[in-house]
């Protein structure tokens, strides 16, 4: 119990259960809804419609898909390594909810006479915790990869493992400003902090930065060599086929919102809204929502708008300059919070 | 009229290269550009054209499924029919995909307004490349290409229209072009 210890409060086991299963079923029933509103955008951005037949306005193709996906042949290569092919997509999807489970929807509201803090978790470590879990989920693509026993996944894998280690440390460097800035690694905490300003504004850069390097970490365009999907096989998920294709690509779609959810609680003042509006507490979930839908939408633009990197431009973009961006954010932030609070 | 290359040659001007600080202005504000170019597509709209329910207009001119015509002034109202047999349009098929089998009329069984009729007439869409040909060699405009596009079928068999399929109208008619569209 000591991950809440900085809630002052201990919440009855049977919220964090009723918690968890609320997480989980909204995190993967959002998820759909997100895959066919991606395909809609892109669509506009190409002057087309998307998928808009099966069910109204098409919002049934993510469960046709699944029912196809399901329905496929359970098969797998001769030279796979059965136990480490079966587990790499429980791995992807499992560290992708429980990172999601640190999005703080709103703060501790009483419910029913219950105090209940909108959110999975609220750890002193905070977003150190969604590092750590995404670490793990490394090894979900990079053991799938392996344990196909194929020439293609390990190569995707390997590129795969070098571009998430490269970009994570940016990512990473980019929030300690914000995390300089708010004096604390509870995200509760810092979205506290954020009633005066957004943090954005004062950490531009680190929101440059981590946005950029979120781009990488998920695999998304402009950064998706990883998958590549015009000109490689599919990566390190090349071998993998129905259920278990589709786990990897729930996860990536997971990642997307973890990493929006982490950018609108650091960067875009989580529930909180500008101009002084104070809304009832029930509206919170909804602002944190919509603003992650803002962050999702950016993150289609930019899919529709740029090509993808050459790897060795991959590797110096990330190494020579975003590290030392993040890198000279960092310090100046410290410098300044140390002059200021002298 | 002699060549002389110094005509030709083009001075290629580069801009300096930018530095690090201009490289990563340039880029940025190329990134911005596109993103306000690919916003514009959104404004812009949908250019799709949802087929089954929408279709694109085919010009007069358009060459698609074959029609037998009959006269449209005979008193019994169903009409003769314009063709008399001749397999002028058979001779003239370049994918040789028409057959005619013709008859003679009787006063009791009139079916043209010739001396024979196409007591037979097949013409194997399968085969057809629609060049119109038949319609060309037609000597009394009998057969004319109609504006239908639509002729998929499951079966090769089904694909051979009779002479009562291709004398009968449509079941869908296919949009067709105005002037000036």
């Amino acid at each position: 119990m000591s991950v809440l210890a900085f809630a002052g409060y201990y919440e009855p086991w049977w919220i964090q259960i009723i918690k968890s299963l609320l997480i989980f079923s909204v995190a993967l029933g959002i998820l759909p809804l997100i895959i066919v509103y991606e395909r809609k955008l892109l669509g506009r951005f190409q002057g087309r419609y998307g998928p808009n037949r099966v069910g109204p306005f098409g919002l049934l193709q993510p469960l046709a898909e699944i029912i196809k996906f399901a329905t496929k042949e359970d098969s797998r290569p001769v030279t796979s390594v059965g136990p480490l092919y079966l587990a790499a997509p429980v791995i992807s999807i499992l560290t992708a909810v429980a990172a999601f489970a640190l999005v703080p929807f709103g703060d501790v509201t009483n419910i029913f006479g219950t105090r209940v803090g909108l959110y999975g978790v609220d750890p002193s470590i905070g977003p150190l915790y969604v590092f750590a879990f995404g670490a793990i989920a490394f090894y979900g693509l990079m053991l799938g990869g392996w344990a196909s026993g194929s020439k293609y996944s390990f190569l995707g894998a390997m590129r795969a493992a070098a571009q998430l280690i490269s970009y994570e440390v940016s990512q990473g460097l980019a929030l300690i400003g914000v995390i300089i800035t708010a004096g604390s690694l509870s995200l509760t905490a810092i979205v506290h902090g954020q009633g005066g300003m957004w943090y954005f504004i004062p950490q531009f850069v680190g929101f440059l930065v981590f946005t950029i390097a979120s781009f990488a970490e998920t695999n998304r365009s402009p950064f998706d060599l990883v998958e590549a999907d015009a000109e490689l096989v599919a990566g390190y998920f090349t071998e993998y086929g129905g259920t278990r294709m589709v786990a990897f690509l729930f996860a990536e779609y997971l990642n997307m919102m973890v990493v929006s959810g982490i950018a609108v609680t650091l960067f875009l003042g989580g529930w909180l809204l500008p101009f002084g509006l104070h809304p009832p507490t029930w509206v919170d979930p909804i602002i944190v929502l919509a603003k992650m839908m803002v962050f999702i939408t950016f993150f289609i633009w930019i899919r529709a708008t740029l090509p993808r990197l050459r790897y060795d431009q991959l590797m110096s973009f990330g190494w020579k300059i975003l590290l030392p961006l993040a890198t000279a954010n960092t310090l100046v932030t410290a410098i300044i919070v140390v002059a200021v609070h002298k | 009229m002699s060549w002389t290359p110094g005509e030709d040659q083009i001075v290629v001007q580069r801009a300096p290269e930018p530095g690090a600080a201009g490289g990563t202005y340039r880029a940025f504000g190329e990134t911005l550009r596109g993103l306000k170019t690919t916003f514009a597509r959104v404004v812009e709209g949908v250019h799709t054209i949802q087929y089954p329910e929408q279709k694109v207009p085919v010009y007069p001119r358009f060459r698609g499924r074959h029609k037998l015509h009959r006269f449209e002034d005979t008193p019994d109202g169903a009409g003769l029919e314009k063709c008399v047999g001749c397999s002028l349009c058979a001779a003239a098929c370049p994918s040789d995909c028409i057959r005619v089998v013709a008859a003679e009329n009787t006063p009791e069984h009139r079916v043209s307004a010739g001396e024979r009729y196409a007591a037979v007439y097949e013409i194997n869409i399968s085969r057809c490349i629609f060049c119109g040909y038949c319609e060309v060699a037609c000597p009394f405009d009998a057969i004319t290409m109609g504006h239908d596009f639509e002729m998929s079928d499951y079966n090769r068999s089904d694909l051979i229209f009779t002479k009562e399929m291709l004398l009968a109208e449509p079941l869908e008619a296919t949009p067709l072009r105005t002037e000036g569209e």
